[in-house]
């Protein structure tokens, strides 16, 4: 579904992904995780066209994202921080990216209920609180039933019943064969959500595979004891 | 014995009423006498031609005794670019109601539409003048009257133009109710005593509107000129009274409301000037009165050259002037006092009308670009604005003692 | 483009509620108030609004436009997650920037003209500073953008865009002053020209000038200019400046907007 070939990225000399390649599969939960600056951001963006790469590519789909816009219709994304136009409302917002996507389905209620957001859409994004806009963001991404989700730390701002509310709502589009791709600090939240694991170390990828065989190979029961593991190798 | 008697009486009764009662000679295309210089030439001191509706070519006509010239239903006298039209060469002459074209451009001869030469008691009345080198022209002549005549010059070059009404070396001349444009100056004055000059408009000459050079004691009062080229220039004379004038819209290269050089003694009362270059450029002047007087939007209101001195300006309102004053000097030996300058800032915490904060109408800027001219591209600049504050509040490059210690904080209503 | 048209559409629809637009126009609406209601003359009160208009909207559209760009990072990287291209969403800040601005302040300043003004004789002078207004605005902007696209720092990019203000508005005819002075030997003409044609700020304060006739009042220098820049080819050169002056801002943060990472 997502295939990186040979990508590097660096801003000004710092080189923040050194010539990376993987591939994430379809139907699958991968988290992306890594210390702070390890790069999981820009790996992130980079799918997204967000970052400009220096070297290598990024194919969404079978197609070359390089000077393409029309394959972030198959792509939902919740930003690390949300904020938006603070005069406008959300379903202002909403409506907006309705205008700007093509060939979606349009499913939102369940959402807005489950957030209760049906009142917070109608006032302007000054007014709401931090994670409020986080939940925005997170009806924006999936309203519109994407075959690919891209989550950068989604829970950050999040209570914990809209915590877990999210995680159920993820396991279900886990049901209908979407593509998710994740970052967290949060490892529980891992262990409940993904599929595969990418460990990100200075711009490196220093293990990629299920988290059962990363539990294996370092014969930790707890995947916060083995990343650390994967990190004190270095 | 008693024809011959009848005979003598006869004579004598027709050689009485030929002195006594003036008799009219009519000129017409029509009539018997159809030329002008013909009616002259049979008329006696005194009498009237009357000249009909026609278009009369004949040259130079020469009036060498006292007539009355009234021109009915607007005949034209053409001179056909060539020579003057009438030379007045006899006292007591009137020309009324002629329209008088094309005397001849030279440069040897100043010809004119109407030349008086050394005469007195003239009038020259309601005549109209298109298209001569000189239109009316007195030389050594006193006690005339110029009135109610409409001149139009050619609007040629200045070298072959002349002006429309010229006076040289005359006195006692009244000049009043005129029309005079296109011409070179309009009113000229050379060696001139005791004109009387009101109610004319000047505009649109090539050159001044009003020139006027050794001409004593003259007054001139509710005069326009306007949209001259150079505007109005006076020079090297004293004693001129000017009154309730308007200066308006002379702007150029080198132009001037009005332009006094050399003028002394003399007084400038509540005449507007509104739109000129130069409002009033005073070089080499002393003992002028300027009072009452609006200066109004123009370029520089007043530029007073540093060989003035003994110059009074009071209660004149100086109005939304680019430049209020300019000045080459660093001293003052003028007096400014109670005017309105429409950019003063100060207050009037006694509410006596009059700012407690003296004025210095000379600014930095104006300094600048009276040494630098190219400095004026930053006219209305904020930089040139802050150099202004900032010498306002300490005086450098500006004269220090020039100031007005009691500007009005109101327009000054001298109308009323 | 049709694209553009959306977000520009959501964008004026931002920018237009912004508290500072509004104060903005209300601004304008007192400074126009003040000067047509009690300054009787109406060129004065064009000069005095022209000058207002020279020293404020610059300023206003550097300030405004880094924030407004600064502020919208999240929103700018959460739009190019959407199926947008960068040149569209650009424009459509840009615009949604630069628009809202203009409209504040015409609306702020044409009202008092209709309410206070007696007879509308000054009508032409009033569209004249929109004109030049508006194009100062549009440029300006621009330059705000392309600082904040320049500079992530925020605090250094609002030095910047200040920095640039004082040497606009302010420094450079100091530095034009110093250059006449330095060099008065020498014929400086046509090259104080070339320099006041340079800056937007004195090319929209010599163009005003010249349209009112004021320089025509300044004698023989004042013809130089009036020659100049009241001729055609002096039109059609500071026209072409003028037209530099937008496209070549808005050119540049283009190209850095389509090259940024986000």
């Amino acid at each position: 579904m997502v295939e990186i070939n040979k990508l590097s990225k660096k801003y000004n000399k710092n080189e923040i992904l050194k010539n990376i390649s993987l591939s994430i599969n379809k139907g699958e939960v991968t988290a992306v995780v890594g210390p702070n600056g390890s790069g999981k951001t820009t790996l992130i963006k980079s799918i997204l066209g967000l970052v400009k790469l220096n070297s290598g590519s990024v194919e969404v789909d079978g197609i070359n994202i390089k000077n393409n816009f029309t394959y972030k219709n198959n792509i939902g994304y919740v930003p690390q921080v949300a904020r938006y136009p603070e005069n406008l409302t959300g379903n202002e917002i909403l409506s907006l990216v309705k205008e700007l996507r093509t060939n979606y389905e349009f499913s939102s209620q369940k959402i807005i209920e489950s957030f209760k957001l049906s009142e917070e859409l109608n006032k302007p994004f000054k007014n709401l609180s931090g994670g409020t806009k986080q939940k925005v963001s997170i009806l924006i991404a999936l309203a519109f039933n994407p075959k690919i989700i891209i989550l950068d730390e989604p829970t950050a701002g999040l209570d914990p019943v809209s915590s877990s509310y999210f995680k159920d709502l993820i396991l279900e589009e886990k049901e209908k064969k979407k593509t998710i791709i994740l970052t967290s600090h949060i490892m529980s939240e891992i262990q409940e959500l993904a599929d595969e694991i990418i460990f990100l170390l200075d711009g490196e990828i220093k293990f990629k595979g299920t988290i059962t065989s990363l539990l294996e190979e370092s014969k930790e029961s707890k995947l916060e004891r083995a990343i650390a593991q994967l990190m004190l190798r270095e | 014995m008693i024809k011959l008697i009848l005979h003598f009486i006869f004579f004598y009764l027709l050689l009485n009423f030929n002195t006594t009662f003036s008799k009219e000679i009519v000129v017409s295309p029509k009539s018997f006498i159809k030329s002008i210089s013909q009616a002259i030439q049979i008329s006696r001191s005194g009498d009237t031609i009357n000249i009909k509706s026609g278009y009369y070519t004949e040259g130079n006509i020469i009036i060498n005794k006292p007539l009355i010239i009234i021109g009915t239903r607007n005949p034209v006298i053409d001179g056909l670019g060539t020579g003057e039209i009438f030379t007045i060469t006899s006292s007591d002459v009137e020309i009324s109601g002629l329209t008088i074209n094309n005397s001849g451009v030279s440069y040897l001869y100043e010809n004119a539409g109407i030349k008086l030469k050394e005469v007195t008691n003239c009038r020259i009345l309601n005549n109209t003048f298109i298209n001569n080198f000189f239109a009316i022209y007195l030389a050594k002549s006193s006690n005339s009257i110029i009135s109610g005549n409409y001149i139009e010059g050619m609007r040629k070059k200045e070298t072959n133009s002349g002006n429309g009404i010229h006076l040289w070396d005359c006195r006692d001349i009244i000049i009043s109710n005129n029309i005079i444009l296109n011409h070179r100056d309009g009113i000229y004055f050379e060696f001139v005593r005791n004109g009387r000059i009101f109610d004319n408009r000047s505009y649109n000459n090539l050159r001044y509107g009003l020139h006027f050079m050794f001409s004593d004691s003259c007054k001139y009062w509710e005069n326009i000129f306007e949209s001259n080229s150079a505007g109005v220039a006076v020079m090297y004379t004293k004693n001129v009274l000017m009154k309730k004038n308007v200066f308006r819209n002379n702007w150029g290269t080198s132009s001037y409301g009005l332009l006094l050089k050399d003028i002394s003694n003399s007084e400038i009362k509540e005449n507007q000037f509104i739109g000129n270059s130069v409002g009033i450029l005073l070089e080499g002047c002393s003992r002028i009165i300027i009072n009452k007087n609006d200066l109004t939007e123009n370029g520089w209101a007043i530029k007073l050259m540093a060989n003035s001195m003994e110059n009074s300006f009071s209660l004149n309102n100086f109005i939304n002037n680019s430049f209020n004053l300019s000045t080459n000097s660093m001293q003052n030996f003028n007096k400014f006092e109670g005017n309105y300058w429409s950019n003063y800032n100060g207050y009037d915490l006694d509410k006596n009308g009059v700012g407690d904060v003296p004025f210095r109408p000379v600014t930095m800027f104006s300094v600048i670009v009276e040494k630098q001219h190219l400095a004026l591209i930053l006219l209305n600049s904020h930089f040139v604005k802050l150099l202004d504050i900032a010498e306002g509040v300490v005086p450098s490059i500006t004269p220090n003692a020039l100031i007005d210690p009691k500007p009005s904080m109101k327009a000054i209503n001298w109308s009323k | 483009m049709h694209l553009m048209n959306k977000i520009l559409l959501y964008e004026i629809h931002n920018t237009i509620r912004n508290k500072w637009i509004i104060i903005y126009s209300f601004f304008f609406f007192f400074i126009g108030y003040a000067l047509f209601a009690f300054s009787g003359d109406g060129s004065k009160a064009f000069i005095s609004l022209m000058n207002i208009v020279l020293f404020i909207i610059p300023i206003v559209a550097l300030v405004f436009g880094s924030i407004f760009l600064y502020n919208s990072r999240e929103f700018i990287e959460m739009m190019l997650s959407q199926p947008i291209d960068r040149k569209s969403l650009f424009f459509g800040l840009y615009l949604g920037t630069a628009l809202p601005l203009i409209f504040s302040w015409i609306i702020g300043i044409t009202i008092p003209y209709f309410l206070f003004t007696v007879n509308y004789n000054n009508t032409e002078e009033l569209i004249l500073v929109i004109i030049i207004g508006s194009l100062l605005t549009i440029i300006f902007t621009a330059i705000a953008f392309l600082i904040a696209l320049k500079q992530d720092d925020k605090s250094k990019g609002l030095a910047y865009s200040i920095f640039v203000w004082l040497i606009l508005a302010i420094l450079y005819d100091g530095l034009v002053l110093l250059i006449i002075y330095t060099f008065e030997d020498y014929p400086l003409d046509k090259f104080i020209i070339g320099l006041s044609i340079i800056n937007p700020i004195d090319l929209g304060r010599i163009f005003f000038l010249i349209q009112f006739n004021i320089s025509a009042l300044m004698g023989y220098t004042g013809a130089i200019f009036q020659k100049f820049f009241g001729a055609n080819l002096g039109i059609v050169i500071s026209s072409f400046c003028m037209i530099l002056w937008v496209i070549l801002p808005v050119y540049l943060s283009l190209k850095l907007f389509g090259k940024k990472d986000f």
